[in-house]
């Protein structure tokens, strides 16, 4: 066996999962740590559901198989939902408990499943539900959620908090340093408040 | 030596200026996009780099490079291949001086391409060496090293990665960039790269007899290796590779192939002391092909008896139920009973808030109908699928050529085709240039946003820059258009629905071929150089949920408690502003 703690990371394109994902895996580098990861690009930019494989202490290809994932960071509680299959018996899901409407269901009348009903189907797995825009606006940006949603991550992940915290104050643009550590602080005070 | 986490495609640009690349060019296309990217934005080197308008012509560009001896890279994706499959086959008879790699990358599952051929095909059609990695250091390591194969067999090499291997990111293992230049000087040599039939004769002969060595010496360089450990063998390749070492069990022997043409010799060696053989790869069996050739009296598994599927990318679990097919063990635990949530709404690509090909799509719906037919073409604007306006989609530049193909055929209905800027450029024009000299009746739409929007924001001719961000002369689509013989030649702004129904309606009623150029720059691109227009809300008072603006299909519109309203996303084009019958969208205005 691999030995891989395996994660996916999903949420809706323009969110901001590639982002996190590399962060994740930069933080692996700074521990001396294999990492092997795979991403949606192509059509992300365009409001579909995406999603990021990432394998840490990884040494074989970069798929995670359905049934098999150790963990699952959502940024849409709708894509929680989607990926959930990808969980292994015992595994973790971090979503935030917001849903981007997807526009089919306006085009196509489709039922929008309510927060509620998506809860319900999770209510079998071990899962975190994080306010990431009450976060993000608390740390002073909407745009910082999927740092939150890192923070709230911080617990299960098998990286230490510091090592994510670093790479985050590396990787976002200068002008948000202070704005996306707070958010990240945020994110893991959040994920301390779950079950 | 620097361990980074990379993209493969980034690694792979590494690669080649660690190897003292000198010429790069490609046409655009997933998952192949980053590596001209990566390059163009490096610093280390300073080299000649190119998008071209199509992959026929990049490859002429580096091939020609290629024979004045300098090192030479062209990418592209595996359908881009057919585009440049004529040069590529008679380059393998005219061989090269200076490195000269292909890059063709692969996409199974089809993640985002119109099928899933298979570049070893084609490398084996062509006779030239492929190496097909499986994964992000071995992308790295292979494409270091295929320059100098390429000089020692004075062969155009293939390089095949996978939407897996590019489009992974792992920690990478680099080398130093190289520091050596080259002076590309073309020495004449008619009998080598003028292919009159009685040269040619000679170079095909040529040709044929370095395979022998040619396969030999992938073996000597550790592409394709085995290691033997009991009676049961897996033969495997590229990215299939790694699958199979994640679950394979200590007394099962495994072959890797990581390059071609396989030394059959080197491979009957391995075949013939096992008594089952399982061959685990993507797309064609190819690999499996020869191991069924060399094979005698070992039982062979695969894709031919239905062990590995023919189609789909693999992963751990779909090796694992091939080794279970085979009834060979494996490590590793994989949940059968396993099926995704139901009953969710979809959540597929769709064109972004704001974004001029819808509006255009409304618009030429709005006056050609239902009976209207539309083929279309390769790029965002494919996704007018969902809003009825995408009859027919088969590859870049088919959406004239197809258009022009049902007109001529007596279909009456009017054709109205849509292609956008870059597209037209690659091989749209031509199917411009048959369709008004044979006399069509059709209306050719060009959605000109002004750059390649769908693989990442390449620039491309009708851009005003090149590659490297050098302002150059845009050329006139208007002008291009008259040329081929066009005399209805309209442009319009997609956000002004008015004049857009009327330029349809006169076009419409016009005979022969018309071309109707919709321009407005693409909403990312413009955002990211600053361009800001006033957001747009819904007057609930006035609204009254007919629901209108909703079948529009923006995702900056939604439907809430029988109420239309506008989020976060509007660009402020102002479309639904116009198509809203009680006037009820209007510009927020600062008070």
């Amino acid at each position: 066996m691999t030995g891989s703690y395996d994660l996916l990371i999903v949420g809706v394109g323009g969110q901001g999962t590639i982002l996190a994902s590399n962060i994740i895996g930069e933080a692996c580098l700074s521990e001396g740590r294999t990492v092997r990861s795979a991403e949606t690009h192509g059509m992300s930019q365009r409001g579909g559901s995406v999603e990021t494989h990432i394998r840490i202490d990884g040494k074989y290809g970069p798929l995670i198989s359905p049934g098999t994932a150790d963990l699952i960071i959502s940024f849409d509680l709708l894509e929680a939902v989607r990926y959930s299959h990808f969980l292994k018996k015992g595994g973790v899901i971090v979503s935030g408990k917001d849903i981007v409407v997807p526009t089919s269901t306006f085009q196509q009348g489709l039922e929008v499943p309510s927060r509620e009903s998506l809860e319900e189907m999770l209510s079998g797995t071990e899962c975190y539900i994080i306010d990431a825009v009450s976060a993000a606006l608390e740390a002073g940006n909407m745009l910082s959620q999927n740092i939150v949603m890192l923070g709230a991550a911080s617990h299960p992940l098998p990286v230490k908090p510091g090592s994510l915290l670093e790479v985050v104050k590396k990787l976002v643009p200068p002008k948000t340093v202070e704005i996306n550590s707070k958010a990240f602080e945020i994110g893991v005070r959040e994920g301390k408040k779950q079950p | 030596m620097a361990v980074r986490y990379m993209l493969g495609n980034e690694a792979i640009a590494h690669a080649c200026v660690e190897a003292g690349i000198d010429f790069a060019s490609g046409y655009p296309g997933t998952p192949s996009s980053e590596v001209v990217d990566t390059l163009r934005r490096q610093k280390v080197r300073d080299f000649y780099i190119e998008w071209s308008v199509n992959e026929k012509v990049a490859f002429e560009n580096a091939l020609g490079a290629a024979w004045t001896g300098v090192r030479s890279l062209v990418t592209m994706k595996h359908v881009g291949l057919n585009v440049a499959a004529d040069p590529l086959m008679t380059s393998a008879y005219t061989g090269v001086k200076g490195g000269f790699i292909i890059l063709s990358a692969d996409d199974p599952y089809a993640h985002s391409s119109q099928n899933e051929q298979d570049s070893r095909v084609y490398a084996h059609f062509a006779r030239i060496p492929c190496l097909d990695p499986a994964g992000v250091q071995e992308a790295h390591d292979m494409m270091a090293a295929a320059f100098s194969l390429s000089e020692e067999f004075s062969l155009p090499v293939l390089f095949r990665p996978t939407t897996r291997v590019c489009h992974s990111k792992s920690d990478v293992e680099l080398g130093e960039p190289a520091d050596d230049r080259r002076k590309g000087i073309f020495e004449k040599d008619p009998k080598q790269y003028v292919v009159i039939p009685a040269h040619t004769r000679i170079l095909h002969k040529k040709l044929n007899e370095k395979q022998a060595a040619l396969a030999k010496r992938l073996v000597e360089l550790g592409f394709n290796r085995y290691e033997i450990k009991g009676k049961t063998g897996i033969i495997t390749s590229g990215i299939a590779s790694e699958y199979v070492n994640e679950i394979v069990p200590g007394d099962v022997s495994v072959a890797k192939i990581g390059a071609y043409p396989i030394d059959e010799e080197w491979l009957a060696g391995f075949v013939s002391k096992h008594e089952t053989i399982l061959v685990v790869e993507e797309c064609a069996p190819v690999v499996e092909e020869v191991v069924r050739q060399v094979a005698c009296g070992t039982v062979v598994h695969g894709k031919k008896d239905g062990c590995v599927p023919y189609e789909g990318e693999l992963d751990p679990a779909s090796t694992a139920a091939a080794f279970e097919k085979a009834g060979i063990p494996y490590n590793g635990e994989f949940p059968e009973d396993i099926s995704p949530a139901e009953g969710l709404p979809p959540r597929p690509p769709i064109l972004c808030a704001g974004c001029g090909h819808r509006a255009t799509f409304y618009a030429m719906k709005k006056v050609f109908g239902n009976k209207g037919i539309y083929p279309s073409d390769i790029g965002c604007y494919t996704l007018g699928l969902q809003l009825g306006a995408v009859d027919t989609t088969i590859c870049m530049g088919a959406s004239i050529t197809i258009g022009s193909g049902i007109s001529n055929a007596g279909d009456e209905n009017p054709v109205v085709c849509t292609i956008g800027d870059s597209t037209f450029l690659h091989t749209g024009i031509q199917g411009l240039i048959n369709a008004a000299y044979n006399g069509a009746n059709m209306t050719v739409v060009i959605l000109d946003n002004r750059i390649t929007a769908m693989t990442g924001h390449q620039p491309n001719p009708n851009t005003g820059v090149t590659a490297m961000g050098d302002p150059s002369p845009a050329i006139s689509l208007e002008a291009l258009c008259r040329t081929c013989g066009v005399s209805f030649v309209e442009t319009i702004d997609p956000y002004d629905y008015v004049t857009m129904i009327e330029t349809f309606k006169r076009a419409k009623e016009t005979a022969g071929v018309k071309v109707i150029i919709s321009r407005q720059p693409c909403v990312i691109d413009a955002r990211r150089r600053g361009i800001k227009r006033k957001h747009y809300f819904v007057d609930t008072e006035t609204c009254t949920g007919c629901g209108v603006c909703v079948k529009y299909g923006c995702p900056a519109i939604e439907f809430i408690d029988g109420k239309a309203s506008i989020n976060s996303l509007c660009s402020g084009c102002g479309v639904c502003a116009d198509i809203c019958p009680q006037g009820a969208i209007r510009p927020e205005v600062k008070r």
